[in-house]
């Protein structure tokens, strides 16, 4: 749809969707990760007792842009013996992979930046996409600290994108698609039409589906969480042990990507949750546009919607990690492959009988 | 033909996050298995012995303050004490009582830096800050009384440099009574946590025939289950006026010995100190702090060995005169520096994460280690 | 099995009550303050920069003999007979003209070991903490209140004074010392 109205502006194919895919970008993942750097400093300052940057800006809401400005004017430090071409493919690698996600995602009915029908797939794909860029950084730097932290997060992200898809697979079996944009616009109506709620079907079996859907999104949300290495799955970045893992030699702007494509991740899985279990961009409790029979409104409410969701996901994540110390890398993998593949397959099969009953 | 491999040396430190100050540690490494374990000192080295040697007996007391650093009121205690017994002189009542409640407050301060560290250590975050806010508190306490945070100067030879301040005794209670549910907090938060128990529950085992054996002393002995403490085995000042427990680990998350052993007891030995707090502030006398400290401190020709129960362990000071007002000797024993010699027996075998997790729950001060 | 799932549970649990206690703080008022805007109020005891009160100062290095670093060097220069150079607060009679008293903050320790033994308390700790300084050179402090040139001249008094005092002693046995060069012979 944004689509169809840039075409009209502009007149030409390309040009419309440059804009499109530039779109996500300046509107939506550099404000959102300059607004959640904040977010977490703040909300871990409070945490702490403590009230977090206060200078810049009221509340020092403008403190990231401060620092934003000031990685763009560091020097940027290459060590000697790094593999130069790998060293810096690597953070632009990564920031690519996350922002690959960004398409597939609906944010509101009007605004997806590809409709493709194998969204959840394409996402996962793409997001996997994320390990070769730091497997290159940890590779590249030449430096112990950062190969460990690099295998770290290969191994990681590898073994738990398995329960990921094993509870996306299970959403799919419900639902029969794999469009996000359909999935979210199935969950419409109220609140209780959600995923976590056993989804819009009435009947009996919406009902024996909520333990299940809980746990699946418990373990979908832990899964998702390792993916993105946040605490208690930040062992590839582990400071106490790695310094700060596969980026340790990075600084200036390179660095600023590898932070962005952190933030953008955050939101990106979160996102993913959302539009998984908590009915995408749909409001639970009706639109204002409707009200007013405005319904222009709709998109844009759609829009709040989803990102008042994400943000909140967001917060959990943040939530979490200022609370709770983190894994070890034996521990890490027992966690996926002795917990969380195992209880996603029963679940599966679980639903799987539901389903075909 | 076999796949030639070769192990990887990693040095951890002397700049390194989690290595609490300038400790390098040569890893030999399988993987993320670690082989041996080689630390390097000597980083911080600032010649306290042989700097002793040009002091006056007063003079040496900040300097004794600036070996463990977290726990700078029982460096001085040590020594005072040590001299004391070199020049035979008894100090009032009053004056022990100060020490002992100082003292009490330096190991609380200290073991919330101990605890909150090895939070960090672990990826927790937050029970760090929540540590040294509290520990700020007695911080504050011990500068309204001698106008220092860090390096007191206030126990001396003979007496203290100050009484207490005025409106010390209340601000005290106070602290008691604030700090108690913290501690029920920072267990809520940290030490039931099921992550962190399963970091450092049957890590790091330390067991008791080899703790003794390598001389460990203080909390990291007593997690090994031995019941162990100079405040009640040789009793000094007024310790054996106090009714307290001494906690021994029993490996109630995994083995006896274990990482989490040595915290919990550092979290146990911080109510057990302020119950002796409680009963001192209660049974403090009245009196000079000043009245024994001597003009001019020139002990007789001799030696003496003084122990006392630091933070960490048994500090002792061999303080050796030969009749001059500068001591010819000052020798300190400290705990840290006799602790740090374990990490190769502990290390073997474990990951690089338990690296961390084992030299934390250690809790070694590299200021008193290099010394 | 029932390992198994207690395991899973009690990973759960605990991460809620962590959770729990992390959320009660996110309203509670925070403990840090504002610095450079708001400044805690310091205990009177408070042992930051040194002070000196010259007037009452006597010169009698007792503090520059009690610092464990020796940041504090004192000269003195000895009044002239007759010469009032006044008393001290507490009603004692300087003797001494301080020429010098520097205090080099970037050795002091702020240990109080100075302030005890001074006999007129004019070395005092002040509860002033900012005062960095670019260069480690600024950071050497003098108190003395004498201008250079009457330091100076200070010096040259008692040097003349000395001067006179050892030529009026000589004066009478000038010729003494020719001979007692020739005296020490082996």
């Amino acid at each position: 749809m944004i689509y169809d109205f840039f075409l009209k502006i502009t007149g030409s194919n390309i040009l419309a969707s440059i804009i499109q895919s530039l779109l996500p970008l300046f509107i939506f993942i550099l404000p959102f990760a300059l607004f959640a750097v904040w977010l977490e400093r703040k909300v871990s300052a409070h945490m702490q007792d403590r009230l977090g940057p206060m200078r810049v800006g009221k509340h020092g809401w403008l403190q990231t842009v401060a620092d934003i400005l000031k990685l763009i004017q560091k020097e940027d430090i290459v060590p000697n013996d790094a593999d130069k071409p790998l060293f810096n493919i690597a953070p632009i690698l990564v920031f690519v992979g996350s922002y690959a996600v960004f398409a597939a995602i609906p944010f509101s009915g009007a605004f997806i930046g590809s409709n493709i029908d194998l969204g959840i797939i394409f996402i996962i794909a793409a997001s996997g996409f994320v390990v070769a860029g730091i497997l290159m950084a940890g590779w590249a730097s030449n430096n112990k600290y950062s190969l460990l932290g690099a295998m770290r997060s290969a191994a990681q992200i590898i073994s738990y994108e398995i329960p990921t898809v094993l509870v996306v697979l299970t959403i799919i079996m419900i639902t029969g698609t794999t469009n996000l944009a359909t999935l979210s616009e199935m969950q419409t109506g109220h609140f209780w039409n959600w995923m976590i709620f056993g989804g819009p079907n009435f009947g009996i079996a919406k009902f024996i589906f909520i333990p299940f859907m809980i746990i699946n999104f418990i373990i979908i949300y832990i899964s998702t969480l390792a993916e993105v290495n946040r605490t208690p799955f930040d062992i590839p970045e582990a400071e106490s042990e790695l310094v700060s893992g596969y980026h340790t030699e990075y600084s200036g702007m390179k660095f600023a990507m590898f932070f962005l494509a952190e933030y953008a991740n955050m939101f990106a899985v979160s996102a993913i949750v959302t539009a998984l279990f908590f009915g995408g961009y749909q409001s639970p409790i009706g639109y204002l546009g409707n009200l007013f029979g405005a319904h222009w409104l709709i998109p844009i409410e759609q829009f709040i919607w989803f990102t008042a969701k994400g943000i909140f996901f967001v917060f959990v994540q943040m939530w979490l990690r200022w609370t709770l110390p983190r894994l070890r890398v034996d521990q890490l993998m027992a966690a996926c492959w002795k917990y969380l593949i195992p209880i996603a397959f029963v679940n599966l099969i679980i639903i799987g009988l539901i389903t075909v009953l | 033909m076999a796949l030639k491999t070769e192990e990887m040396i990693l040095n951890m430190g002397p700049q390194h996050p989690s290595t609490h100050g300038v400790l390098r540690l040569e890893l030999e490494l399988e993987g993320e298995i670690i082989i041996g374990a080689k630390p390097h000192i000597g980083y911080l080295h600032r010649c306290f012995e042989k700097h002793c040697e040009a002091m006056t007996y007063p003079q040496v007391t900040p300097y004794t303050d600036r070996m463990d650093y977290l726990a700078s009121m029982y460096n001085e205690f040590g020594y005072a004490l040590a001299v004391e017994k070199l020049l035979g002189i008894q100090v009032p009542e009053r004056v022990e009582y100060i020490r002992v409640i100082m003292g009490e407050f330096q190991r609380i301060a200290s073991h919330l830096v101990a605890i909150g560290t090895y939070g960090l250590d672990i990826g927790a975050m937050t029970p760090f800050l929540y540590c040294f806010r509290d520990r700020e508190r007695i911080l504050s306490l011990f500068e309204q009384t001698c106008g220092a945070r860090l390096l007191y100067n206030y126990i001396w030879v003979g007496g203290l440099s100050h009484d207490l301040h005025p409106d010390f005794i209340n601000q005290a209670k106070d602290f008691i009574k604030y700090f108690r549910p913290k501690i029920k907090e920072l267990n809520d938060l940290l030490t039931n946590n099921k992550i962190f128990i399963d970091r450092t529950a049957n890590v790091g085992i330390l067991p008791l025939d080899l703790a003794i054996n390598y001389g460990i002393s203080g909390p990291n002995l007593r997690a090994s289950g031995f019941k162990w403490d100079i405040r009640k085995d040789d009793p000094y000042s007024v310790y054996n006026k106090f009714d307290f427990e001494i906690p021994i680990g029993n490996g109630t998350m995994g083995t006896v010995g274990d990482c989490w052993d040595r915290y919990y007891i550092r979290v146990l030995e911080m109510e057990e100190s302020l119950k002796i707090i409680e009963q001192a502030l209660e049974q403090i006398p009245e009196g000079d702090v000043t009245s024994a400290i001597p003009k001019r401190i020139k002990p007789a020709v001799g030696q003496v060995y003084s122990r006392v129960e630091n933070p960490r362990g048994e500090l002792g000071y061999f303080v050796m005169s030969d009749g001059s007002v500068n001591p010819f000797r000052v020798k300190v024993k400290g705990p840290s520096f006799v602790h740090l010699g374990i990490m190769n027996e502990l290390l073997k075998g474990y990951m690089i994460a338990d690296v961390i997790a084992i030299l934390g729950s250690i809790d070694i001060v590299l200021g008193e280690v290099d010394r | 099995m029932k390992e198994y799932f207690k395991n899973a549970w009690s990973a759960l649990f605990t991460i809620f009550v962590g959770m729990k206690v992390t959320f009660k703080h996110l309203f509670v008022p925070a403990v840090t303050i504002q610095y450079p805007d708001v400044k805690l109020q310091l205990p009177e005891r408070e042992r930051n920069r040194l002070y000196v009160n010259m007037d009452d100062c006597i010169g009698c290095d007792q503090c520059a003999r009690a610092c464990p670093v020796d940041c504090i060097s004192i000269e003195t220069v000895k009044g002239l007979p007759g010469e009032d150079l006044g008393k001290t607060s507490n009603g004692k009679r300087k003797a001494l003209w301080v020429t010098k008293f520097d205090i080099d903050f970037a050795k002091c320790c702020y240990c109080q070991l100075c302030v005890f033994p001074c006999p007129t308390e004019c070395i005092y700790m002040t509860d002033v903490y900012e005062f960095s300084e670019f260069e480690r050179s600024n950071l050497i402090y003098d108190f003395v209140t004498l201008t250079p040139q009457e330091r100076e001249e200070k010096k040259i008094n008692y040097a003349k004074f000395e001067a006179e005092k050892a030529a009026a002693k000589l004066a009478p046995a000038a010729v003494k010392p020719a001979e007692s060069k020739e005296a020490p012979k082996p």
